[in-house]
């Protein structure tokens, strides 16, 4: 064989790579086609869902997780196997409510952002990784668990890092409890 | 690595996204073609820009497009082309008898109409590939029975 050793990395870089890219040249587009930053993150947001409630299939057949039994076992789940089996990285998990139904997925490095140098000026409210807020809203309903799924920081705006909130709402159980 | 699946699903949605905003907008649907395929353009420029950071420098055209047919296809759709022809004057079929982005839809009459929209994509990524290579390029694709597929690739003399 003639291909040298680091090729399959390569491959699977460049695989990576497809991905980002065309991920860019579809918010390029959106950004041609509306003028308001609010149509282009909900956009975003509705094609992140419909990626996410087929995703999940994908990814409770790639991995190799139990039923999990509380909501940040969740949230560590999508940390720690999610964005590390599709995206290469694990966020850091961190539950900000008393109740204990919201977290935070801090990302310090985003690989959906590595060929993106910044936002153009009259672009200020546009939300870039809008699509993965809706992945995750999109798989975690396929699992019925109803969440909301926003962006608190943003790296691209000028935050320090890039901050995701998860807050699971919680339905009311009596329909489990019904007898006949 | 799963990033297959990711692509695939993408790929989907922005082909089903933007043909439904131009139902409920104007109504055109050649716009979504060439938005799609100006996406694949853009998006073939850059990634040959980074598998061939250390490949060999090409010999001929034909290098070129084998090239194309096997390393690239194969990073991009985990396979090679089934079958390259030629009339070395410029033309160039690149046959693949199961596309990865057909193979989802249901092997039939029933979606044959439908299947171009999920082409026009791949048709810019070549073009947009071989433009970084100096080719300059009209790249059209046809299906006859799914999944199968060709792409036809017209070099301009420039």
């Amino acid at each position: 064989m003639s291909r040298p050793p680091g090729r399959k990395q390569e491959n699977h870089k460049i695989s990576r790579d497809l991905f980002v890219l065309t991920y860019g040249a579809l918010v390029a587009q959106l950004c041609k086609d509306y003028e308001r930053d609010e149509d282009v993150n909900s956009c975003l947001d509705r094609m992140g869902y419909g990626i996410g409630i087929r995703l999940i299939d994908d990814f409770l057949a790639h991995s190799d997780v139990k039923k999990c039994r509380s909501y940040s076992e969740t949230a560590d789940v999508i940390a720690q196997v999610a964005f590390k089996m599709y995206l290469g990285v694990t966020p850091s998990v961190s539950c900000c409510s008393a109740t204990g139904n919201e977290f935070s997925l801090i990302l310090d490095k985003n690989p959906l952002v590595d060929f993106v140098e910044e936002l153009p000026v009259e672009r200020a409210s546009l939300c870039y990784c809008n699509l993965l807020c809706g992945v995750i809203r999109g798989a975690l309903e396929m699992v019925h668990l109803a969440a909301e799924v926003t962006f608190l920081q943003d790296r691209l705006r000028g935050d320090a890092v890039t901050e995701i909130r998860i807050a699971f709402v919680r339905k009311a159980e009596d329909r489990k409890h019904k007898r006949k | 690595m799963a990033d297959e699946a990711l692509f695939l699903l993408l790929h989907n949605e922005m082909v089903a996204g933007l043909y439904r905003a131009a139902e409920q907008g104007e109504g055109e649907n050649g716009r979504c073609t060439t938005k799609l395929e100006s996406m694949g353009f853009r998006v073939g420029q850059g990634l040959i820009e980074r598998f061939t950071k250390d490949t060999a420098r090409f010999k001929d055209e034909l290098d070129i497009m084998k090239f194309i047919c096997k390393d690239f296809w194969t990073t991009v759709f985990k396979k090679q082309i089934d079958n390259l022809r030629t009339n070395h004057q410029g033309i160039y079929v690149l046959q693949d008898n199961k596309f990865r982005l057909l193979t989802q839809i249901s092997a039939g009459k029933q979606y044959l109409e439908h299947a171009p929209k999920y082409l026009a994509f791949t048709c810019g990524l070549i073009r947009g590939g071989l433009s970084n290579l100096g080719i300059k390029s009209i790249v059209t694709a046809e299906v006859s029975s799914m999944p199968a597929c060709k792409f036809q690739v017209m070099i301009q003399k420039m």
